[in-house]
């Protein structure tokens, strides 16, 4: 397990690192076209990345979600998804149906086993 | 100060105190239960969501961390996952700032932290109405919107780090799939086009292939190869009308 020393300077490169993107943008503001080859290719890059994020934190967790079971999560995402279509796109809607769904289906398992 | 600039002030922190801060804090209520998870204590809680001030890459900071990453697999991973600030900045600030500017350039480059999918996105949107058409009245709103949105993130982050020690079993599990269901319905609600679809799944499940081989740089692939498939596919198509 990393140190606090060692998430803090951690929290800082990547702060730096994130602010980067963020710099160039004003430096550069006007002088580059948003919509050119190398930004589309970025953007998929950034989205391809926080795909694979959010699967590895449903699919294979550590922590506190890695005592919970796969077929919940899997389960409570498809749920959470319905629900936010139903409501028309509100997340809220979504994010109570999802997570209630969860402790539910958490219960149940508890309550058979 | 221009009476008008501090009025644009308080109309930004107004209307970011209704849905905007909800659904971030609700994002961050989440995050903080995760960062107690994963052993953070406040203070570096509040100093993640102000230095990135940005949901996922702090979540890949904490995943890959946690997994033991390589430093510089690290920090490459978080600064990739927020690329997409470069051209939104690139397209918000000349809506604040021309030659005329009374603001200085090291103001812009501070204000440019503040950008988030969240401000960007309204902002942009806001710019267009006529009680914004003055650029300072755009910078003050600017400033205010976020203010607030920062703010909610990092108390809704302290309560959801306080609440998981707090809380019965299963409500602690509910508050912790909060933001990875969170992330779960933006993405797939985003996910329009073909080439959306191909970087969602492409993404995912290079991430899930390479976690059982190399956990390290499971999310560096899954940005690489799924994105690279996602923009060729959007070339072809493009290309083809």
């Amino acid at each position: 397990m990393p140190t606090a020393t060692d998430i803090g300077l951690m929290i800082l490169a990547c702060g730096l690192a994130t602010w980067l993107w963020r710099g160039l943008g004003v430096l550069l503001s006007g002088r580059l076209n948003p919509q050119s080859a190398m930004f589309e290719w970025v953007s998929c890059v950034a989205y391809a990345l926080v795909a694979g994020l959010v699967a590895r934190i449903i699919v294979a967790p550590s922590g506190l979600l890695a005592q919970t079971a796969l077929m919940d999560r899997l389960l409570a995402c498809a749920v959470a998804f319905i629900a936010w279509r139903l409501a028309r796109r509100n997340m809220f809607v979504g994010l109570v149906c999802g997570v209630g769904f969860f402790m539910a289906a958490g219960y149940v398992r508890t309550v058979i086993i | 100060m221009t009476v008008d600039g501090r009025r644009a002030f308080g109309t930004g922190a107004r209307e970011a105190l209704g849905v905007p801060a909800a659904v971030l804090g609700a994002g961050f209520l989440g995050y903080g239960s995760l960062a107690a998870d994963a052993g953070y204590p406040v203070w570096l809680t509040l100093a993640a969501t102000f230095a990135i001030w940005a949901l996922p890459g702090q979540l890949v900071l904490m995943e890959m961390q946690a997994g033991g990453a390589a430093v510089l697999a690290t920090v490459l991973a978080v600064s990739l996952s927020a690329a997409r600030f470069f051209p939104m900045t690139l397209t918000l600030m000349p809506l604040m700032r021309d030659g005329s500017s009374k603001r200085r350039l090291w103001q812009f480059l501070l204000a440019a932290q503040l950008v988030s999918m969240t401000t960007w996105a309204v902002a942009i949107r806001r710019f267009e109405d006529r009680d914004l058409e003055d650029l300072e009245a755009r910078w003050q709103y600017f400033i205010g919107f976020s203010a607030v949105c920062i703010g909610a993130a990092a108390v809704c982050a302290v309560i959801g780090q306080l609440l998981i020690g707090a809380l019965p079993p299963l409500a602690r599990f509910g508050l912790a799939l909060l933001t990875p269901l969170y992330f779960f319905v933006t993405l797939v609600g985003e996910a329009r086009s073909k080439a959306s679809i191909t970087a969602l799944v492409c993404g995912a499940a290079v991430a899930l292939l390479l976690h059982a081989v190399a956990p390290g740089w499971s999310l560096l692939g899954a940005g690489f190869i799924g994105g690279t498939a996602a923009y060729l596919l959007q070339r072809a198509h493009a290309n083809r009308h």
